[in-house]
């Protein structure tokens, strides 16, 4: 019986962080997002909170696209 | 093609039936939560899941090179262990899906060919060390790890968003929980297509068509491809009701955190080198992005039953395709009876689903009454039907419907009251 359990725990780690991140990241951007609506909505605008709130987006974008590299790889 | 035998015809059949049932039993991994949270139309989702199937068939060119994994001796398989082992994973999944349970097509498929090879040369021919490690320690480290993970993920995703006004955050949540589900799909096309075009190139190698180490011909992937595609396609909606309904009750952020930490997991653990089983997962993510949400509840008696199918697949699909292998090993006329047999008991458990369909119009029902659904009689292979007796009644019930409507501080009171047994096991 040979249990990779270091395998097992880089899986663990791995995709704890990974998935916060992630979650964290797009969750910060959606909120960007709806300070901006929100400012709009009030005749004003939030262009820190929209610039931040896509660049949120963009690193997710750049997550997805390792992901599928990863499947084709 | 000209030597194709009427057997390793009825083998590469039987391959694409499997794999056809592989991919309407996993739908509900990628589309399950984005179906029930409304971000997706159910056949808008499962349009979208056999499309980027298809997709992930095609994708890569590594080829199973073992369809086992280590777990038997292949070099003495023969293409009669492969059709038995493949009838014992299409009546597992099948009958499964009739009672509404997620549980790994990988697992069925491993099942069936230890049965059958236990079956056709004994004890020897099964490396039972690699069970434990590829397949029983997997099914428990799915679900933690992706249980956490995704508990996690909801945890931070409600506290950073708490301020902000849910209708307007919804739409985003969506956005995202399509593009985990649409990579999960993707992961999916790509391994489990591939296993089916492992498992026919295999037979087609056993039967002398092509020369051992061979890749598959390209009408195998194609076929293997569109096979997986059309099965994610028609959808197991069964399936899917328990996985985005019967499990817990998500609302588009916990939707979004499940699917992301699935993803995250699956492709992880590919390419880390710890397979971890798809659909365990994603049941996993289910339930831990559903315990996070203060009042959260996760429906433990349907759990117990999924993790009590998770348990017999190996059996189950063992023991129908060790039988399977016995007939087959009697000659011509055992083989086409297992044939008969296999078209007849998918026949009944159809014939059995009809009773209570669930489709894309009531997916997402609250008052479905599963009361009747299951019909075990229905199963050709006593052994089975008297091993899955321990998990009926069928999940995804009637639930109380007010539990739909109420608040989520209220929804703790509808915890299973009777004492389960299996509880602490189930509570990961």
């Amino acid at each position: 019986m040979n249990i990779d359990w270091a395998a097992l725990g880089t899986v663990f780690g791995v995709s704890l962080v990974a998935t916060v991140a992630l979650v964290g990241l797009f969750t910060l951007g959606i909120v960007g997002l709806s300070k901006q609506t929100a400012a709009a909505a009030s005749g004003g605008s939030a262009p820190a909170a929209r610039t931040g709130a896509y660049a949120c987006f963009a690193l997710c974008a750049a997550a997805v696209a390792y992901g599928i590299f990863l499947i084709v790889a | 093609m000209e030597h194709i035998t009427l057997l390793l015809g009825i083998v590469i059949v039987t391959a694409l039936v499997f794999d056809f049932t592989n991919g309407f039993h996993d739908t509900a991994n990628a589309m399950a939560t984005t179906i029930s949270t409304g971000a997706l139309k159910p056949k808008t989702a499962v349009a979208m899941s056999a499309v980027l199937n298809l997709v992930g068939a095609f994708l890569s060119v590594e080829v199973a090179k073992t369809i086992s994994g280590g777990l038997i001796n292949e070099s003495g398989i023969t293409t009669e262990v492969i059709f038995a082992a493949l009838v014992g994973a299409i009546l597992w999944n099948l009958f499964t899906w009739l009672i509404g349970l997620p549980s790994s097509s990988s697992h069925a498929l491993f099942g069936g060919l230890i049965g059958a090879t236990l079956m056709s040369v004994g004890a020897s021919g099964v490396n039972g060390s690699v069970v434990i490690t590829k397949v029983l320690l997997p099914a428990i480290a799915a679900p933690i790890v992706a249980g956490i993970a995704a508990y996690l993920a909801t945890k931070l995703t409600f506290k950073l968003a708490s301020k902000t006004d849910e209708k307007a955050t919804a739409k985003g949540y969506r956005a995202g929980q399509i593009a985990s589900a649409g990579l999960v799909s993707l992961a999916h096309g790509t391994n489990d297509a591939q296993k089916t075009m492992g498992v026919i190139t295999l037979a087609l190698v056993t039967g002398n068509v092509l020369a051992p180490g061979a890749n598959p011909p390209m009408w195998v992937i194609v076929s293997a491809g569109v096979a997986i595609a059309l099965g994610t396609y028609l959808g197991g909606w069964r399936i899917i009701r328990t996985m985005g309904k019967g499990l817990t009750d998500l609302k588009p952020p916990q939707g979004f955190a499940a699917q992301t930490g699935a993803a995250t997991v699956i492709l992880a653990s590919s390419h880390l080198g710890f397979s971890l089983s798809t659909t365990q997962v994603c049941s996993g993510s289910v339930m831990g992005s559903g315990l996070a949400p203060k009042g959260g509840v996760v429906r433990w008696s349907t759990a117990t039953r999924m993790f009590v199918a998770w348990g017999l697949t190996l059996p189950a699909a063992g023991a129908v395709a060790a039988a399977a292998e016995f007939l087959t090993g009697q000659g011509t006329w055992g083989v086409t009876a297992v044939a008969i047999l296999l078209v007849a008991g998918s026949g009944a458990i159809w014939m059995a689903s009809r009773r209570k369909p669930v489709d894309h119009t009531n997916v997402t029902a609250d008052d479905l009454d599963f009361a009747a659904a299951p019909v075990p009689a229905a199963e050709p292979a006593g052994v089975v039907t008297t091993a899955i007796a321990a998990v009926t009644p069928p999940p995804a019930g009637a639930f109380p419907a007010e539990t739909h409507s109420t608040t989520g501080d209220l929804k703790t009171t509808l915890h299973s009251p009777t004492p389960d047994p299996a509880r602490p096991a189930a509570s990961v």
